[in-house]
């Protein structure tokens, strides 16, 4: 399970790279909610904190343009239990109890924060506040407000390439590029968190072009494991011309054919196949007909951001018919990423944790959708535990960790293997894409369009691994989120192929039931050579089967 | 996508430019900033909510928009209106309905 690049191929950092060189206990990759979390988190523990985000920390990421339901749920024992059970087996019961019970208690403390801190969650009439859903651009204002009221140093517009590591092999910080100032930078940390979210592959879902795998690529390159890569084919519901992914209104749609009569079966959840389905050959229209003047009147203050398109375009969404499309939106909404090794959100490699999206959530719901609220709720909860984590292995490290012989982990696209000329990453893009978004290929898969794509996923990895290195550290950026797609879409369908039924999202056309023997996690890695293991679900899970349903 | 950055209401002040997690804008010194990079807009709209002036107009559409203008005078600021900021204004987060619609599709 070591990192397929070799470590006698990584280079050493020396004192002449980087303009810029900061030195930190713990290093956050990734400012949205995850990472705001977690450098918070650190820094309330005592670190020196620095937050890198590729983006600008309070716009980057899915929530901040999006907002989000949040899995908010009273300490009530009943209420907790019918929480837990609501997508356990939906998600094929891959969830664990355990960490279901840690994430809806963090989740209530750290809404509670957010009300002390001043977050305007709305009243009812009882007077009671209502703290089930966050309002994207406010909430993760006030994030970055909190983080630099926390004194940690935030690097905006300054993606990480690739992670550094000490001749040990444990995890000491990254290098990358301040893509405004046109510099590069290096920071050596006691520890590091990704915290850099899905993937989402550019398909221009909400908020999500930021979202391609980059800290999962970096982690890989260092010898992490992932978790649930199969369950990465969730695809977002939204007007055909628009960004505007927010799925939830459309339980009050109907699904029109182009001549008006209405799909049968067609709807925004289990009616979802039959979309995609039709979409394959047709257009599909809907229309929120199904939304009576109360529903109408509170969505409006639910969601300013779903009406912006209609409004835009002069369509009033609840009479006329407009056209939809599903943007993939992969691990994001999908459940899959680094696998976790203990409840501080370490990952199996040392100095290196992981928080958010980045991070696997089958934890807390298995193979089924993590998409809205049990994102949001793993995202502070998670985010919270990795920054104290990350936190309390770098004093355990001490100082003396920093001031060592570090190398740089990266290798595609970073690295002189020979080539001639670097990749030319759109068009690596765009043979990823063509791959994982047709919903042919990825809604329902099967074994033989898995075999065909992984050929050539697997052909074009070997070029991209055999180009010379981009030609400047701003060209890095998009070559670096080319590798990440790429390598996410193998560990993607590698566990797809080794998946032989049907269990959360993941769905086989040629084994369309579930099989209780394969009621396991799928750990993945590796980027030469692509591994797949199965990791038996922790007894304590197995000791609760039957009860939670 | 961003399509206008609306010269008679900048002010120069580059917020858009940091703000914009995609990394569009270019500064250019003693003008507007420019949309250097329109191909990386991910249509999020967050740039129309951080501009005080509200100078900045997103299309809804993912794609670019064919040459020609914008009626775009009544919709400049609409989201940031919806959202409840700027100055004398309060966030309408407080007004957020979600928790009604959401115990509708259990």
């Amino acid at each position: 399970m070591t990192d397929n690049a070799g470590k006698n191929q990584r280079p050493p950092v020396t004192a002449a790279d980087g303009a810029v060189q900061y030195e930190a206990d713990v290093l956050v990759i990734g400012g949205g909610p995850a990472g705001a979390w977690a450098a918070i988190s650190a820094a309330a523990n005592g670190a020196r904190v620095v937050l890198a985000d590729k983006g600008f920390c309070g716009t980057s990421g899915a929530t901040a343009p999006a907002g989000t339901a949040l899995w908010y749920v009273p300490p009530d024992e009943d209420a907790r239990d019918r929480a837990k059970a609501s997508r356990f087996t939906l998600g094929g019961e891959l969830a664990e109890p355990a960490w279901m019970d840690r994430v809806l208690e963090q989740t209530w403390t750290n809404a509670q924060q957010l009300a002390e801190w001043g977050y305007p969650f709305p009243i009812d009439e009882s007077g009671e506040q209502r703290r089930t859903s966050l309002q994207g651009p406010e909430y993760m204002r006030l994030m970055r407000k909190r983080v630099r009221e926390a004194k940690v140093r935030i690097l905006d517009h300054s993606p990480a390439l690739e992670l550094l590591v000490d001749e040990q092999g444990a995890v000491a910080g990254a290098a990358g590029v301040d893509r405004q100032a046109d510099e590069t930078w290096v920071v050596r940390a006691g520890a590091v968190v990704i915290a850099t979210g899905g993937c989402a592959f550019l398909s221009n879902a909400l908020g999500c072009n930021v979202l391609t795998g980059d800290g999962q690529l970096m982690a890989a390159e260092v010898g992490a494991a992932l978790s649930g890569m199969e369950f990465s084919n969730a695809y977002g519901l939204g007007p055909a011309f628009s960004s505007v992914t927010k799925s939830l209104f459309y339980k009050w749609a109907t699904f029109y054919y182009q001549d008006g009569s209405a799909i049968p079966g067609a709807g925004s959840a289990q009616g979802r196949g039959v979309i995609a389905r039709t979409l394959q050959s047709q257009p599909v229209l809907a229309c929120l007909d199904r939304a009576d003047e109360q529903i109408q009147a509170w969505m409006r203050t639910a969601q300013p951001n779903f009406f912006l398109p209609f409004d835009r375009l002069g369509i009033d969404p609840f009479k006329q018919h407009f056209p939809v499309t599903l943007r993939l939106e992969g691990t994001v909404r999908g459940t899959g990423g680094l696998h976790l090794v203990d409840q501080t959100c370490a990952t199996s490699v040392e100095g290196l944790y992981a928080a958010g999206d980045a991070a696997t959530r089958e934890l807390i719901c298995g193979g089924f959708t993590g998409g809205g609220s049990h994102n949001a709720a793993w995202a502070m909860s998670s985010g919270f535990w990795a920054g104290a984590g990350a936190a309390g292995y770098a004093r355990s490290r001490g100082r003396a960790g920093l001031r060592g012989r570090l190398l740089r982990a990266g290798g595609a696209g970073l690295r002189d293997t020979g080539g001639s000329a670097p990749y030319d990453s759109d068009a690596v893009i765009r043979s990823v894409q063509q791959e994982v978004f047709p919903t042919q290929r990825n809604w329902t898969r099967q074994a033989d369009l898995l075999d065909d794509s992984l050929a050539r996923l697997d052909a074009l990895w070997h070029r991209v691994r055999g180009a010379a290195p981009a030609r400047s550290a701003l060209a890095a950026v998009r070559a670096r989120e080319a590798a990440a797609m790429l390598a996410t879409s193998r560990w993607m369908y590698r566990s797809a192929q080794q998946r032989t039924e049907t269990r959360g999202m993941h769905r086989r056309h040629e084994h369309a039931a579930l099989d209780p023997a394969q009621r396991h996690r799928l750990l993945s890695g590796g980027l030469d050579e692509v591994w797949i293991d199965r990791l038996a679900l922790s007894s304590a899970t197995v000791r609760t089967e039957g009860v939670t349903t | 996508m961003i399509e206008i950055v609306d010269a008679a209401r900048c002010t120069g002040c580059n917020i858009c430019v940091r703000a914009c997690p995609t990394n569009v804008f270019d500064i250019v010194p003693g003008s507007p900033p420019r949309i250097a990079r329109q191909g990386d807009c991910q249509t999020c709209f967050m740039c129309e909510l951080y501009c005080p002036e509200d100078a900045l107009f997103v299309a809804p559409q993912v794609a670019p928009a064919p040459p020609g203008g914008f009626d775009d005078g009544p919709l400049l600021g609409n989201y940031r209106r919806a959202v409840g900021w700027g100055r004398e204004r309060q966030s309408t987060a407080s007004q957020d309905a979600s928790y009604e619609l959401l115990t509708r599709t259990h």
